[in-house]
């Protein structure tokens, strides 16, 4: 859940990038890095394996500026996406109030991407969230692989698959190049603030 | 994990904090609750450590911490201690959803910390009640 100061002016809300294995949850949060660094003070905070896998979570915050005279600090979190680390997703979103599901566009990844989305459905009811009312994004990630003839699950796919009963905003994006990353993280951003907003006096 | 604190709240726990903790010397004091978010944090304005990191860090480890102690049959494990060759740090939990994080100097005694910390929480743990 959100955290309002209302003695310090400060808002923290926490974002959590939610997803498959090797589906580009880390990547994300390193473009959005690179492309912020003027804003964000720290370095990113990364529990890997040595691998170079997601073991625990990648960490970042990033200042909003101000909303109705409140800092807002947003505090991006990956999970890692290997099966075999549930407890931690499950412990990674304790508190969260937003999430951006990324999605593995590779047409051999379908069934990771639903089992992955359905495993958030069930983290998010043991801390008494449902995914159909979280602010949540998803994102079609991968897609600049179609220029090296990887087949990749078409977007009507995708939403049919991932999105026919939530129906909520989408993006095709490439973490890797860039492209719809900082779209993503700006409706996140937008739809969390919202539901935290009518909260600010 | 639902809370709210109003002002009056949060000061009295500052006080509580500053009084208590940080008046005996300690270097820092962060006051986080379970999900990462930094509600209280002092500092004696000598060290700048990145305390929102820290914050999501001790709470993911306290976490991780706890998942271990239901392995072994025990609810939870209320205290944990990291010592290092200058700085130590030291974690408490306080009620269900907030963690007490208490940065060090070799040069306090973790008796005598301990026994400031139990005190400071039991009068922590009485303002939210409130």
């Amino acid at each position: 859940m959100s955290f309002i100061n209302f003695k310090k002016k400060e808002v923290q809300v926490k974002v959590v990038y939610y997803g498959p294995g090797r589906g580009g949850k880390t990547t994300n949060l390193e473009y959005i890095y690179s492309n912020f660094k003027d804003r964000i003070k720290t370095e990113i905070v990364a529990i890997k394996t040595q691998g170079d896998r997601t073991l625990f979570f990648d960490f970042l915050p990033f200042d909003m500026g101000k909303i109705k005279g409140y800092d807002v600090k947003v505090q991006l979190y990956t999970v890692p996406g290997q099966v075999k680390y549930d407890a931690t997703r499950e412990l990674v979103l304790r508190g969260v109030d937003g999430v951006v599901f990324v999605a593995d566009s590779m047409e051999a990844r379908r069934q990771q991407n639903l089992q992955s989305l359905k495993n958030l459905q069930e983290n998010l009811a043991i801390h008494k969230k449902s995914i159909f009312k979280i602010p949540l994004v998803l994102q079609y990630n991968k897609r600049d692989l179609a220029e090296q003839d990887i087949p990749l699950l078409s977007v009507e796919t995708l939403e049919k698959g991932l999105n026919s009963k939530l129906k909520v905003p989408f993006f095709e994006a490439s973490a890797v190049v860039g492209t719809n990353v900082v779209h993503t993280l700006k409706k996140i951003i937008s739809m969390t603030m919202a539901s935290v907003e009518n909260q600010l006096k | 994990m639902d809370y709210n604190l109003g002002h009056e709240q949060l000061t009295e726990i500052e006080e509580v904090l500053q009084e208590d903790l940080m008046g005996m010397g300690v270097h820092c004091v962060i006051f986080i609750d379970m999900a990462g978010n930094i509600v209280v944090n002092l500092d004696d304005g000598a060290i700048k450590h990145d305390v929102y990191s820290l914050a999501a860090l001790a709470a993911g480890n306290f976490g991780a911490v706890s998942a271990m102690a239901q392995m072994i049959g025990e609810e939870d494990f209320s205290l944990l201690f990291h010592k290092g060759e200058k700085e130590s740090i030291h974690f408490s939990k306080v009620l269900a959803d907030f963690l007490l994080i208490i940065i060090f100097g070799h040069e306090i005694s973790l008796g005598l910390l301990r026994l400031k910390v139990a005190e400071s929480i039991e009068k922590i743990e009485k303002i939210l009640k409130s």
